[in-house]
Protein backbone atom coordinates (compact mmCIF):
# COMPACT_ATOMS: atom_id res chain seq x y z
CA UNK A 1 0.00 0.00 0.00
CA UNK A 2 1.23 3.98 -0.35
CA UNK A 3 -0.70 5.83 1.64
CA UNK A 4 -0.72 9.57 1.99
CA UNK A 5 -1.79 11.83 4.92
CA UNK A 6 -4.28 13.87 4.54
CA UNK A 7 -4.05 17.18 6.39
CA UNK A 8 -7.29 19.37 6.78
CA UNK A 9 -7.68 22.98 7.06
CA UNK A 10 -10.86 24.56 8.41
CA UNK A 11 -12.76 21.60 7.91
CA UNK A 12 -11.31 20.37 4.18
CA UNK A 13 -8.62 18.29 2.70
CA UNK A 14 -5.93 20.33 1.54
CA UNK A 15 -5.63 20.41 -2.04
CA UNK A 16 -2.02 19.78 -1.38
CA UNK A 17 -2.90 16.47 0.13
CA UNK A 18 -4.74 15.45 -2.64
CA UNK A 19 -1.76 15.74 -4.89
CA UNK A 20 -0.06 13.73 -2.10
CA UNK A 21 -2.79 11.34 -2.17
CA UNK A 22 -2.96 11.38 -6.27
CA UNK A 23 0.38 10.80 -6.53
CA UNK A 24 0.26 7.82 -4.25
CA UNK A 25 -2.96 6.40 -6.78
CA UNK A 26 -1.07 6.65 -9.54
CA UNK A 27 2.29 4.74 -8.29
CA UNK A 28 0.49 2.49 -6.38
CA UNK A 29 -1.16 1.46 -9.45
CA UNK A 30 1.88 0.72 -11.35
CA UNK A 31 3.57 -1.24 -8.49
CA UNK A 32 -0.02 -3.25 -8.46
CA UNK A 33 -0.35 -1.86 -4.41
CA UNK A 34 -3.36 -0.57 -2.86
CA UNK A 35 -3.57 3.66 -2.38
CA UNK A 36 -5.02 4.90 0.52
CA UNK A 37 -5.56 8.23 2.37
CA UNK A 38 -5.04 8.58 7.00
CA UNK A 39 -7.10 11.33 8.19
CA UNK A 40 -5.81 12.33 11.70
CA UNK A 41 -7.40 14.66 14.53
CA UNK A 42 -10.59 15.36 16.62
CA UNK A 43 -13.20 14.50 14.51
CA UNK A 44 -12.21 14.06 10.54
CA UNK A 45 -13.67 10.83 9.49
CA UNK A 46 -16.24 13.23 7.36
CA UNK A 47 -13.91 14.06 5.56
CA UNK A 48 -13.35 10.53 4.13
CA UNK A 49 -15.27 11.25 0.50
CA UNK A 50 -13.41 13.65 -0.36
CA UNK A 51 -9.81 11.05 -0.53
CA UNK A 52 -12.58 8.66 -2.55
CA UNK A 53 -13.24 11.09 -4.80
CA UNK A 54 -9.09 11.46 -5.67
CA UNK A 55 -9.05 7.90 -5.59
CA UNK A 56 -8.34 6.46 -2.89
CA UNK A 57 -10.14 3.07 -2.20
CA UNK A 58 -9.66 3.04 1.20
CA UNK A 59 -8.93 5.72 4.07
CA UNK A 60 -7.71 5.26 7.53
CA UNK A 61 -9.62 7.38 10.33
CA UNK A 62 -7.75 7.86 13.32
CA UNK A 63 -9.58 9.96 15.58
CA UNK A 64 -8.74 11.34 19.34
CA UNK A 65 -9.60 13.69 21.31
CA UNK A 66 -5.28 14.46 22.07
CA UNK A 67 -5.33 14.86 18.10
CA UNK A 68 -7.74 18.29 18.59
CA UNK A 69 -5.13 20.37 18.40
CA UNK A 70 -1.76 20.03 16.15
CA UNK A 71 0.87 18.58 17.94
CA UNK A 72 4.10 16.83 16.20
CA UNK A 73 4.83 14.06 18.66
CA UNK A 74 1.02 13.89 19.00
CA UNK A 75 0.46 13.24 15.73
CA UNK A 76 3.58 11.39 14.86
CA UNK A 77 2.37 8.90 17.61
CA UNK A 78 -1.11 8.16 15.56
CA UNK A 79 1.01 8.25 11.95
CA UNK A 80 3.57 5.60 13.34
CA UNK A 81 0.24 3.94 14.60
CA UNK A 82 -0.56 4.16 11.35
CA UNK A 83 2.82 2.59 9.16
CA UNK A 84 3.15 -0.09 12.20
CA UNK A 85 -0.40 -2.12 11.96
CA UNK A 86 -0.76 -1.50 7.96
CA UNK A 87 2.73 -1.00 6.82
CA UNK A 88 2.83 0.69 3.94
CA UNK A 89 5.03 0.75 1.17
CA UNK A 90 5.07 4.25 0.76
CA UNK A 91 3.84 7.01 2.89
CA UNK A 92 3.50 10.52 1.58
CA UNK A 93 2.75 13.86 3.18
CA UNK A 94 2.35 17.01 1.41
CA UNK A 95 5.74 19.33 1.76
CA UNK A 96 3.21 21.88 4.00
CA UNK A 97 3.93 23.37 6.87
CA UNK A 98 2.48 20.44 8.63
CA UNK A 99 3.96 18.00 6.56
CA UNK A 100 7.30 19.38 6.79
CA UNK A 101 7.21 19.44 10.44
CA UNK A 102 5.14 15.93 11.04
CA UNK A 103 7.21 13.70 7.98
CA UNK A 104 10.53 13.57 10.00
CA UNK A 105 9.32 13.11 13.19
CA UNK A 106 7.36 10.02 11.68
CA UNK A 107 9.92 8.89 9.73
CA UNK A 108 12.61 8.88 12.66
CA UNK A 109 9.94 7.03 14.89
CA UNK A 110 10.09 4.33 12.35
CA UNK A 111 13.79 4.17 11.92
CA UNK A 112 13.40 5.19 8.26
CA UNK A 113 15.02 7.79 6.15
CA UNK A 114 13.28 10.30 4.15
CA UNK A 115 12.74 12.22 1.17
CA UNK A 116 11.87 15.64 1.09
CA UNK A 117 9.80 18.21 -1.34
CA UNK A 118 9.89 15.48 -3.77
CA UNK A 119 8.83 16.73 -7.32
CA UNK A 120 8.92 13.78 -9.27
CA UNK A 121 7.81 9.91 -7.78
CA UNK A 122 8.90 7.18 -10.26
CA UNK A 123 7.75 2.80 -9.87
CA UNK A 124 11.05 1.17 -10.42
CA UNK A 125 11.84 -2.36 -9.64
CA UNK A 126 8.97 -2.84 -7.28
CA UNK A 127 10.59 0.68 -5.35
CA UNK A 128 10.46 4.12 -5.56
CA UNK A 129 12.83 7.04 -7.20
CA UNK A 130 12.48 10.06 -5.37
CA UNK A 131 13.36 13.35 -7.67
CA UNK A 132 13.86 16.89 -5.64
CA UNK A 133 15.57 19.53 -6.10
CA UNK A 134 18.74 20.41 -3.87
CA UNK A 135 20.63 24.19 -3.68
CA UNK A 136 17.26 25.33 -4.14
CA UNK A 137 16.90 24.12 -7.81
CA UNK A 138 20.10 24.35 -8.84
CA UNK A 139 20.01 20.56 -9.01
CA UNK A 140 17.96 17.53 -8.90
CA UNK A 141 18.67 14.94 -7.07
CA UNK A 142 16.97 11.40 -8.02
CA UNK A 143 16.58 8.58 -4.50
CA UNK A 144 15.67 5.30 -3.98
CA UNK A 145 15.49 4.52 0.21
CA UNK A 146 17.05 1.89 1.59
CA UNK A 147 14.55 1.66 4.52
CA UNK A 148 10.93 1.27 5.19
CA UNK A 149 8.27 2.66 4.52
CA UNK A 150 9.31 4.83 2.25
CA UNK A 151 8.45 8.69 3.47
CA UNK A 152 8.51 11.05 1.58
CA UNK A 153 6.95 15.10 1.10
CA UNK A 154 5.78 16.36 -2.07
CA UNK A 155 5.88 19.56 -3.07
CA UNK A 156 2.71 21.65 -3.47
CA UNK A 157 1.56 22.31 -6.81
CA UNK A 158 3.33 19.69 -8.70
CA UNK A 159 1.52 16.61 -8.78
CA UNK A 160 -2.15 16.59 -10.65
CA UNK A 161 -5.70 15.82 -8.77
CA UNK A 162 -6.84 12.82 -10.22
CA UNK A 163 -10.67 13.03 -10.51
CA UNK A 164 -11.79 9.22 -10.23
CA UNK A 165 -16.01 8.09 -10.63
CA UNK A 166 -16.83 8.53 -7.02
CA UNK A 167 -17.06 5.51 -6.02
CA UNK A 168 -17.30 5.07 -2.20
CA UNK A 169 -14.44 3.19 -0.49
CA UNK A 170 -13.85 1.72 2.94
CA UNK A 171 -13.10 3.69 6.02
CA UNK A 172 -10.85 1.91 8.78
CA UNK A 173 -10.85 3.16 12.11
CA UNK A 174 -7.65 2.74 13.84
CA UNK A 175 -7.12 3.42 17.66
CA UNK A 176 -3.10 5.31 18.57
CA UNK A 177 -2.22 5.95 21.64
CA UNK A 178 -1.26 9.76 21.74
CA UNK A 179 1.51 10.12 24.17
CA UNK A 180 1.60 12.77 26.96
CA UNK A 181 4.26 14.20 25.78
CA UNK A 182 2.31 15.54 22.96
CA UNK A 183 0.48 17.80 25.55
CA UNK A 184 4.25 19.90 25.52
CA UNK A 185 4.45 20.99 22.11
CA UNK A 186 0.55 21.98 21.44
CA UNK A 187 -0.58 24.46 18.97
CA UNK A 188 -2.50 26.69 21.15
CA UNK A 189 -3.43 29.63 18.99
CA UNK A 190 -3.76 29.61 15.00
CA UNK A 191 -3.93 33.68 13.59
CA UNK A 192 -4.91 34.20 9.97
CA UNK A 193 -2.96 37.04 8.27
CA UNK A 194 -5.99 39.32 8.23
CA UNK A 195 -5.95 39.70 4.02
CA UNK A 196 -6.65 36.02 3.94
CA UNK A 197 -4.55 35.69 0.92
CA UNK A 198 -3.23 32.00 -0.16
CA UNK A 199 0.38 30.85 0.31
CA UNK A 200 2.99 32.09 -2.40
CA UNK A 201 3.95 27.92 -2.12
CA UNK A 202 0.29 27.26 -2.90
CA UNK A 203 -0.86 29.86 -5.44
CA UNK A 204 -1.23 29.12 -9.47
CA UNK A 205 0.00 32.77 -9.94
CA UNK A 206 2.66 34.78 -8.35
CA UNK A 207 3.11 38.08 -8.60
CA UNK A 208 6.56 39.08 -7.49
CA UNK A 209 8.15 42.82 -6.74
CA UNK A 210 11.49 43.67 -6.12
CA UNK A 211 13.70 46.97 -5.65
CA UNK A 212 12.24 48.25 -8.81
CA UNK A 213 9.28 48.67 -6.89
CA UNK A 214 10.91 51.91 -5.21
CA UNK A 215 8.32 51.21 -2.21
CA UNK A 216 5.98 49.76 -0.27
CA UNK A 217 3.25 51.75 -1.74
CA UNK A 218 3.88 50.13 -5.47
CA UNK A 219 3.10 46.62 -4.27
CA UNK A 220 -0.73 48.02 -4.49
CA UNK A 221 0.27 47.57 -8.11
CA UNK A 222 1.09 43.95 -7.43
CA UNK A 223 -1.76 43.22 -5.43
CA UNK A 224 -4.53 44.58 -8.29
CA UNK A 225 -2.56 42.47 -10.56
CA UNK A 226 -2.58 39.55 -8.42
CA UNK A 227 -6.65 39.82 -7.66
CA UNK A 228 -7.23 39.49 -11.32
CA UNK A 229 -6.57 35.40 -10.75
CA UNK A 230 -9.03 33.09 -8.97
CA UNK A 231 -5.47 31.76 -6.96
CA UNK A 232 -2.91 34.64 -6.81
CA UNK A 233 -0.27 35.62 -4.20
CA UNK A 234 2.40 38.16 -4.31
CA UNK A 235 5.78 37.83 -3.64
CA UNK A 236 8.85 39.51 -3.31
CA UNK A 237 12.42 39.59 -3.56
CA UNK A 238 15.08 39.78 -0.63
CA UNK A 239 15.99 43.07 -1.28
CA UNK A 240 11.81 44.62 -1.41
CA UNK A 241 11.63 41.96 2.25
CA UNK A 242 14.58 43.59 3.71
CA UNK A 243 13.69 47.16 2.75
CA UNK A 244 10.67 45.94 5.02
CA UNK A 245 7.97 47.14 2.18
CA UNK A 246 6.65 43.38 2.70
CA UNK A 247 6.39 40.57 5.40
CA UNK A 248 9.09 38.15 4.95
CA UNK A 249 7.11 35.43 4.08
CA UNK A 250 6.53 36.36 1.27
CA UNK A 251 10.08 36.14 0.23
CA UNK A 252 11.09 33.52 -3.22
CA UNK A 253 14.45 32.53 -3.53
CA UNK A 254 17.24 30.54 -1.76
CA UNK A 255 16.24 31.65 1.25
CA UNK A 256 12.93 32.25 0.85
CA UNK A 257 10.41 30.04 -0.58
CA UNK A 258 10.71 28.31 -3.57
CA UNK A 259 7.46 28.24 -5.38
CA UNK A 260 6.48 26.57 -8.89
CA UNK A 261 3.61 28.53 -10.09
CA UNK A 262 1.50 28.07 -13.29
CA UNK A 263 2.69 31.59 -13.91
CA UNK A 264 5.42 33.87 -12.04
CA UNK A 265 5.29 37.53 -13.33
CA UNK A 266 8.15 39.58 -11.68
CA UNK A 267 8.33 43.25 -11.76
CA UNK A 268 11.72 45.21 -10.48
CA UNK A 269 13.47 42.06 -10.21
CA UNK A 270 17.07 41.71 -11.10
CA UNK A 271 17.35 38.20 -11.40
CA UNK A 272 20.10 37.22 -8.64
CA UNK A 273 20.98 33.63 -8.79
CA UNK A 274 19.06 33.18 -5.03
CA UNK A 275 15.68 34.25 -6.69
CA UNK A 276 15.96 32.41 -9.73
CA UNK A 277 16.71 29.34 -7.67
CA UNK A 278 12.95 30.09 -5.92
CA UNK A 279 11.45 30.48 -8.83
CA UNK A 280 12.62 29.12 -11.98
CA UNK A 281 10.57 25.54 -11.84
CA UNK A 282 7.55 27.95 -12.33
CA UNK A 283 6.08 26.78 -15.56
CA UNK A 284 5.93 30.33 -17.18
CA UNK A 285 8.26 32.97 -16.43
CA UNK A 286 7.13 37.10 -17.31
CA UNK A 287 9.63 39.62 -16.87
CA UNK A 288 9.26 43.40 -16.66
CA UNK A 289 12.21 45.37 -16.39
CA UNK A 290 13.13 48.69 -17.66
CA UNK A 291 16.90 47.25 -18.21
CA UNK A 292 17.25 44.77 -21.23
CA UNK A 293 20.24 43.27 -19.87
CA UNK A 294 19.02 42.03 -16.59
CA UNK A 295 19.71 38.95 -15.73
CA UNK A 296 15.92 38.06 -15.18
CA UNK A 297 15.45 38.11 -18.96
CA UNK A 298 17.52 34.95 -19.36
CA UNK A 299 14.98 32.94 -17.96
CA UNK A 300 11.50 34.82 -18.54
CA UNK A 301 9.72 33.12 -21.23
CA UNK A 302 7.98 36.43 -21.78
CA UNK A 303 9.95 39.52 -21.27
CA UNK A 304 8.56 43.36 -21.03
CA UNK A 305 11.75 45.85 -21.19
CA UNK A 306 9.56 48.69 -19.82
CA UNK A 307 8.38 51.12 -16.54
CA UNK A 308 6.91 48.87 -14.23
CA UNK A 309 4.83 51.79 -12.61
CA UNK A 310 3.42 52.01 -17.05
CA UNK A 311 3.11 48.22 -17.71
CA UNK A 312 1.46 46.93 -14.76
CA UNK A 313 -1.70 48.83 -14.39
CA UNK A 314 -1.95 48.00 -19.05
CA UNK A 315 -1.80 44.26 -17.71
CA UNK A 316 -3.95 43.97 -14.82
CA UNK A 317 -6.60 46.03 -17.17
CA UNK A 318 -5.89 43.60 -20.01
CA UNK A 319 -6.15 40.13 -17.89
CA UNK A 320 -9.05 41.65 -16.39
CA UNK A 321 -10.87 42.36 -19.83
CA UNK A 322 -9.49 38.78 -21.27
CA UNK A 323 -10.10 36.99 -17.91
CA UNK A 324 -14.06 38.33 -17.60
CA UNK A 325 -14.90 37.39 -21.88
CA UNK B 1 20.05 27.95 30.68
CA UNK B 2 21.66 26.09 28.63
CA UNK B 3 21.49 26.15 24.77
CA UNK B 4 22.43 24.03 22.46
CA UNK B 5 23.01 25.47 18.87
CA UNK B 6 23.43 22.97 15.62
CA UNK B 7 25.16 24.29 12.53
CA UNK B 8 26.24 22.96 9.66
CA UNK B 9 29.44 24.41 6.78
CA UNK B 10 27.46 24.47 3.54
CA UNK B 11 27.93 26.22 0.30
CA UNK B 12 27.63 29.79 0.05
CA UNK B 13 23.93 30.89 -1.78
CA UNK B 14 26.08 32.46 -4.33
CA UNK B 15 27.51 29.45 -5.66
CA UNK B 16 27.12 27.95 -8.64
CA UNK B 17 26.71 24.35 -8.71
CA UNK B 18 28.39 21.98 -11.02
CA UNK B 19 28.21 18.05 -11.08
CA UNK B 20 30.52 15.57 -11.19
CA UNK B 21 28.61 13.03 -13.40
CA UNK B 22 30.96 9.64 -12.86
CA UNK B 23 30.44 9.97 -8.72
CA UNK B 24 27.11 11.80 -8.71
CA UNK B 25 28.36 14.39 -6.29
CA UNK B 26 28.42 18.50 -6.37
CA UNK B 27 31.80 19.48 -7.48
CA UNK B 28 33.39 21.32 -3.87
CA UNK B 29 36.34 22.87 -5.84
CA UNK B 30 35.77 26.55 -6.57
CA UNK B 31 33.27 26.50 -4.00
CA UNK B 32 33.21 29.09 -1.07
CA UNK B 33 31.74 27.54 2.67
CA UNK B 34 29.78 29.60 4.73
CA UNK B 35 27.85 29.14 7.87
CA UNK B 36 24.31 27.65 6.62
CA UNK B 37 22.00 31.13 7.10
CA UNK B 38 19.28 29.25 9.11
CA UNK B 39 21.75 28.64 11.20
CA UNK B 40 23.02 31.83 11.66
CA UNK B 41 19.22 32.72 13.37
CA UNK B 42 19.73 30.02 15.29
CA UNK B 43 23.08 31.10 17.24
CA UNK B 44 21.61 34.70 17.00
CA UNK B 45 18.35 33.54 19.03
CA UNK B 46 20.70 31.75 21.49
CA UNK B 47 23.25 35.02 22.52
CA UNK B 48 20.14 37.41 22.43
CA UNK B 49 18.64 34.60 25.23
CA UNK B 50 22.30 34.80 26.51
CA UNK B 51 22.11 38.35 26.90
CA UNK B 52 18.25 38.53 28.24
CA UNK B 53 18.57 35.62 30.36
CA UNK B 54 21.58 34.47 30.87
CA UNK B 55 22.62 31.31 29.11
CA UNK B 56 25.29 29.52 28.20
CA UNK B 57 25.30 28.55 24.54
CA UNK B 58 27.59 25.94 23.16
CA UNK B 59 27.59 25.08 18.84
CA UNK B 60 28.21 21.83 17.55
CA UNK B 61 28.63 21.02 14.14
CA UNK B 62 29.08 17.40 12.71
CA UNK B 63 31.32 17.32 9.61
CA UNK B 64 34.77 17.25 7.97
CA UNK B 65 37.88 19.63 10.05
CA UNK B 66 36.30 22.26 7.82
CA UNK B 67 33.84 22.77 9.49
CA UNK B 68 35.93 24.10 12.38
CA UNK B 69 35.74 27.33 10.50
CA UNK B 70 31.62 27.65 10.79
CA UNK B 71 32.53 27.33 14.16
CA UNK B 72 34.92 29.82 14.93
CA UNK B 73 32.39 32.32 13.18
CA UNK B 74 29.88 31.28 16.04
CA UNK B 75 32.62 32.31 18.57
CA UNK B 76 33.67 35.44 17.22
CA UNK B 77 29.69 36.49 17.33
CA UNK B 78 29.68 35.08 21.12
CA UNK B 79 29.27 31.60 21.56
CA UNK B 80 30.85 29.87 24.77
CA UNK B 81 31.87 26.95 23.16
CA UNK B 82 31.92 25.39 19.88
CA UNK B 83 32.32 21.29 19.30
CA UNK B 84 33.20 19.61 15.96
CA UNK B 85 31.55 16.17 15.98
CA UNK B 86 34.10 14.71 13.18
CA UNK B 87 32.48 12.60 10.62
CA UNK B 88 34.23 12.57 7.22
CA UNK B 89 32.04 10.71 4.92
CA UNK B 90 30.90 13.28 2.52
CA UNK B 91 27.12 14.34 2.01
CA UNK B 92 24.97 11.72 1.87
CA UNK B 93 21.54 13.39 2.22
CA UNK B 94 19.99 10.94 4.58
CA UNK B 95 18.86 13.28 7.65
CA UNK B 96 18.25 10.33 10.00
CA UNK B 97 22.05 9.58 9.37
CA UNK B 98 23.24 13.50 11.26
CA UNK B 99 20.15 13.20 13.16
CA UNK B 100 21.22 9.97 14.95
CA UNK B 101 24.65 11.37 15.57
CA UNK B 102 23.16 14.29 17.16
CA UNK B 103 21.23 12.71 19.46
CA UNK B 104 23.35 10.51 20.45
CA UNK B 105 25.86 13.07 21.30
CA UNK B 106 23.17 15.08 23.11
CA UNK B 107 22.49 12.16 25.65
CA UNK B 108 26.26 11.47 25.80
CA UNK B 109 28.08 14.33 25.50
CA UNK B 110 26.08 17.11 25.77
CA UNK B 111 22.99 16.61 28.37
CA UNK B 112 20.73 18.87 30.23
CA UNK B 113 20.33 21.44 27.93
CA UNK B 114 17.26 23.43 27.86
CA UNK B 115 16.86 24.80 24.33
CA UNK B 116 18.19 22.87 21.25
CA UNK B 117 18.12 25.38 18.26
CA UNK B 118 18.69 24.37 14.84
CA UNK B 119 18.06 26.10 11.20
CA UNK B 120 14.82 24.94 9.52
CA UNK B 121 16.75 23.60 6.95
CA UNK B 122 20.22 23.43 5.67
CA UNK B 123 21.25 25.52 2.79
CA UNK B 124 21.97 22.92 -0.64
CA UNK B 125 21.14 19.63 0.63
CA UNK B 126 17.54 21.49 1.50
CA UNK B 127 16.24 18.63 3.41
CA UNK B 128 14.56 20.06 6.87
CA UNK B 129 14.51 16.64 8.67
CA UNK B 130 17.49 16.56 10.98
CA UNK B 131 15.58 18.61 13.67
CA UNK B 132 12.60 16.61 14.02
CA UNK B 133 14.00 13.59 13.70
CA UNK B 134 16.39 14.92 16.92
CA UNK B 135 13.13 15.84 18.27
CA UNK B 136 11.27 12.47 18.24
CA UNK B 137 14.88 10.28 18.74
CA UNK B 138 15.17 12.26 22.19
CA UNK B 139 11.56 12.64 22.76
CA UNK B 140 11.29 16.51 22.87
CA UNK B 141 8.79 18.95 21.35
CA UNK B 142 9.74 20.66 18.59
CA UNK B 143 8.00 23.90 17.09
CA UNK B 144 9.96 24.25 13.66
CA UNK B 145 9.61 27.41 10.76
CA UNK B 146 9.83 29.67 14.46
CA UNK B 147 10.01 33.43 13.60
CA UNK B 148 9.18 34.52 17.15
CA UNK B 149 10.34 32.70 20.63
CA UNK B 150 9.59 33.81 23.86
CA UNK B 151 11.27 31.62 26.43
CA UNK B 152 10.13 31.57 30.24
CA UNK B 153 10.71 29.19 33.10
CA UNK B 154 10.63 25.81 31.83
CA UNK B 155 8.45 26.55 29.11
CA UNK B 156 8.54 28.55 25.96
CA UNK B 157 5.90 29.62 23.34
CA UNK B 158 7.45 29.68 19.47
CA UNK B 159 5.54 31.01 16.82
CA UNK B 160 5.76 29.15 13.55
CA UNK B 161 5.03 30.30 9.75
CA UNK B 162 1.91 27.96 8.43
CA UNK B 163 0.08 28.73 4.74
CA UNK B 164 -1.40 32.36 5.19
CA UNK B 165 -0.88 32.60 9.02
CA UNK B 166 1.13 31.37 11.85
CA UNK B 167 0.50 29.39 14.90
CA UNK B 168 1.31 30.04 18.50
CA UNK B 169 3.23 26.37 20.16
CA UNK B 170 3.45 26.07 23.47
CA UNK B 171 6.41 24.07 24.66
CA UNK B 172 7.71 22.76 27.81
CA UNK B 173 11.60 22.80 27.89
CA UNK B 174 13.78 20.84 26.67
CA UNK B 175 12.54 21.52 23.91
CA UNK B 176 13.79 21.88 19.98
CA UNK B 177 13.29 24.76 18.21
CA UNK B 178 14.07 25.80 14.68
CA UNK B 179 14.87 29.09 13.22
CA UNK B 180 13.48 30.99 10.11
CA UNK B 181 14.47 34.26 8.68
CA UNK B 182 12.13 36.88 10.33
CA UNK B 183 12.95 35.52 14.12
CA UNK B 184 16.11 38.10 14.53
CA UNK B 185 18.47 39.97 12.47
CA UNK B 186 21.94 38.11 12.80
CA UNK B 187 24.88 40.18 14.20
CA UNK B 188 28.06 40.61 12.43
CA UNK B 189 31.60 39.67 14.61
CA UNK B 190 33.63 41.47 16.17
CA UNK B 191 37.07 41.97 15.89
CA UNK B 192 37.69 41.38 19.15
CA UNK B 193 35.24 38.79 19.14
CA UNK B 194 37.27 36.90 16.10
CA UNK B 195 40.75 37.61 17.94
CA UNK B 196 39.19 35.87 20.91
CA UNK B 197 37.31 32.92 18.81
CA UNK B 198 40.72 32.16 17.53
CA UNK B 199 42.97 31.65 21.01
CA UNK B 200 39.90 29.05 21.51
CA UNK B 201 39.94 25.73 21.17
CA UNK B 202 37.15 23.58 19.25
CA UNK B 203 37.10 20.27 21.21
CA UNK B 204 37.01 17.13 18.51
CA UNK B 205 34.24 14.24 19.60
CA UNK B 206 34.84 10.95 17.40
CA UNK B 207 32.04 8.97 16.35
CA UNK B 208 33.36 6.29 18.00
CA UNK B 209 33.45 8.06 21.63
CA UNK B 210 29.78 8.49 20.60
CA UNK B 211 29.05 4.59 20.75
CA UNK B 212 27.57 4.53 17.24
CA UNK B 213 28.19 1.41 15.18
CA UNK B 214 28.25 0.92 11.03
CA UNK B 215 24.60 -0.17 11.75
CA UNK B 216 24.00 3.33 12.51
CA UNK B 217 26.02 5.35 10.87
CA UNK B 218 25.08 3.78 7.13
CA UNK B 219 23.37 5.84 5.06
CA UNK B 220 20.16 4.27 3.89
CA UNK B 221 19.72 7.05 1.30
CA UNK B 222 21.09 5.92 -2.44
CA UNK B 223 22.01 8.47 -4.80
CA UNK B 224 20.25 7.60 -8.20
CA UNK B 225 21.02 10.25 -10.59
CA UNK B 226 21.89 13.75 -10.00
CA UNK B 227 21.73 16.65 -12.73
CA UNK B 228 21.36 20.63 -12.99
CA UNK B 229 18.08 21.18 -14.62
CA UNK B 230 17.52 22.13 -18.35
CA UNK B 231 18.29 25.54 -18.83
CA UNK B 232 15.09 27.41 -19.62
CA UNK B 233 15.17 28.34 -23.98
CA UNK B 234 15.93 32.22 -23.87
CA UNK B 235 12.04 34.16 -24.27
CA UNK B 236 10.36 36.55 -27.01
CA UNK B 237 11.01 39.65 -25.35
CA UNK B 238 8.29 43.29 -25.98
CA UNK B 239 8.64 46.39 -25.79
CA UNK B 240 7.35 49.74 -26.81
CA UNK B 241 3.57 51.29 -25.82
CA UNK B 242 2.40 50.10 -22.73
CA UNK B 243 -0.60 49.40 -23.46
CA UNK B 244 0.21 47.64 -26.67
CA UNK B 245 2.71 45.80 -24.84
CA UNK B 246 0.64 44.80 -22.32
CA UNK B 247 -2.31 43.32 -24.92
CA UNK B 248 0.24 41.65 -27.24
CA UNK B 249 1.30 39.95 -23.71
CA UNK B 250 -1.95 38.70 -22.60
CA UNK B 251 -2.41 37.80 -25.94
CA UNK B 252 0.62 35.39 -25.81
CA UNK B 253 -0.22 34.15 -22.34
CA UNK B 254 -3.60 33.33 -23.53
CA UNK B 255 -2.90 31.68 -26.68
CA UNK B 256 0.40 30.39 -27.32
CA UNK B 257 1.64 29.45 -23.06
CA UNK B 258 -1.88 28.65 -22.73
CA UNK B 259 -1.77 29.66 -19.03
CA UNK B 260 -4.69 31.86 -18.86
C1 LIG C 1 22.74 34.51 1.73
C2 LIG C 1 21.90 35.23 0.73
C3 LIG C 1 20.61 34.74 0.49
C4 LIG C 1 19.78 35.40 -0.43
N1 LIG C 1 18.52 34.91 -0.63
C5 LIG C 1 17.70 35.56 -1.49
C6 LIG C 1 16.37 35.09 -1.72
O1 LIG C 1 15.91 34.09 -1.13
N2 LIG C 1 15.59 35.77 -2.58
C7 LIG C 1 16.02 36.89 -3.25
O2 LIG C 1 15.25 37.45 -4.02
N3 LIG C 1 17.26 37.34 -3.05
C8 LIG C 1 18.11 36.72 -2.18
N4 LIG C 1 19.36 37.25 -1.97
C9 LIG C 1 19.67 38.59 -2.50
C10 LIG C 1 20.09 38.61 -3.95
O3 LIG C 1 21.47 38.37 -4.04
C11 LIG C 1 19.76 40.00 -4.56
O4 LIG C 1 20.43 40.98 -3.82
C12 LIG C 1 18.29 40.35 -4.60
O5 LIG C 1 17.53 39.26 -5.14
C13 LIG C 1 18.07 41.58 -5.45
O6 LIG C 1 16.73 42.00 -5.35
P1 LIG C 1 16.06 42.85 -6.51
O7 LIG C 1 16.12 42.09 -7.79
O8 LIG C 1 14.73 43.25 -6.02
O9 LIG C 1 16.94 44.16 -6.54
P2 LIG C 1 17.98 44.68 -7.62
O10 LIG C 1 19.01 43.65 -7.91
O11 LIG C 1 18.41 46.01 -7.16
O12 LIG C 1 17.11 44.82 -8.94
C14 LIG C 1 16.12 45.78 -9.13
C15 LIG C 1 15.69 45.69 -10.58
O13 LIG C 1 14.60 46.55 -10.82
C16 LIG C 1 14.73 47.13 -12.11
N5 LIG C 1 13.96 48.38 -12.10
C17 LIG C 1 14.22 49.51 -11.42
N6 LIG C 1 13.26 50.43 -11.64
C18 LIG C 1 12.37 49.86 -12.49
C19 LIG C 1 11.18 50.30 -13.12
N7 LIG C 1 10.66 51.54 -12.88
N8 LIG C 1 10.53 49.47 -13.96
C20 LIG C 1 11.03 48.23 -14.22
N9 LIG C 1 12.16 47.76 -13.65
C21 LIG C 1 12.82 48.56 -12.81
C22 LIG C 1 16.21 47.32 -12.28
O14 LIG C 1 16.55 47.37 -13.65
C23 LIG C 1 16.78 46.09 -11.58
O15 LIG C 1 16.96 45.03 -12.51
C24 LIG C 1 20.22 36.58 -1.10
C25 LIG C 1 21.52 37.04 -0.87
C26 LIG C 1 22.35 36.39 0.03
C27 LIG C 1 23.74 36.91 0.24
N1 LIG D 1 26.07 18.12 9.85
C1 LIG D 1 25.35 18.86 10.70
N2 LIG D 1 25.90 19.32 11.84
C2 LIG D 1 25.21 20.07 12.73
N3 LIG D 1 23.94 20.44 12.51
C3 LIG D 1 23.33 20.00 11.40
C4 LIG D 1 23.99 19.20 10.43
N4 LIG D 1 23.13 18.94 9.43
C5 LIG D 1 21.98 19.57 9.74
N5 LIG D 1 22.09 20.21 10.92
C6 LIG D 1 21.09 21.06 11.61
O1 LIG D 1 19.80 20.71 11.16
C7 LIG D 1 19.20 21.80 10.45
C8 LIG D 1 18.37 21.28 9.31
O2 LIG D 1 19.19 20.57 8.42
P1 LIG D 1 18.64 19.63 7.27
O3 LIG D 1 17.71 18.65 7.86
O4 LIG D 1 19.86 19.02 6.67
O5 LIG D 1 17.96 20.55 6.28
C9 LIG D 1 20.37 22.67 10.03
O6 LIG D 1 19.96 24.00 9.81
C10 LIG D 1 21.29 22.52 11.24
O7 LIG D 1 20.83 23.32 12.31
Amino acid sequence: MIAAYLETRDGKIKKSSLEALSEAVRRAGELGVAAAGVLAGGAVADQAPGAFAAGAARVYVIEDPGLAAYSSAGYAAALAAFAGKEKPLGLFFAATAMGKDLAPRVAARLGAAMASDCVKVEAKDGTLVFTRPIYAGKAFLSVTLDSSPLVATLRPNIFPVAEAAAAPGEVVRLAAAVPDAAAEGRVVEVVKEESGEIDVTEADVVVSGGRGLKGPEAFALLRDLAAVFPRAAVGASRSAVDSNWIGHQHQVGQTGKTVSPDLYIAAGISGAIQHLAGMSASKVIVAVNKDPDAPIFKVADYGVVGDLFEVLPKLTEELRKTLSD
Amino acid sequence: MNILVFVKRVPDTESRIRIQHETRTVAEDGLNFVLSPYDEYAVEEALRLKESKGAAVRVVSVGRDEAAAVLRKCLAMGADEAFLIKDDVPETYDGLRTARIIARAVERRFAGADLLLFGKQSVGADNGQVPAMVAELLGLPQATVVTKLDVGEGAATACREIEGGFEKVALTLPAVVTAQKGLNEPRYETLKGIMAAKKKEIPVVKLEDLGLGPDDLRSRVRVAGLDVPAARKAGRVLQGDPAETARELVRLLRDEAKVI
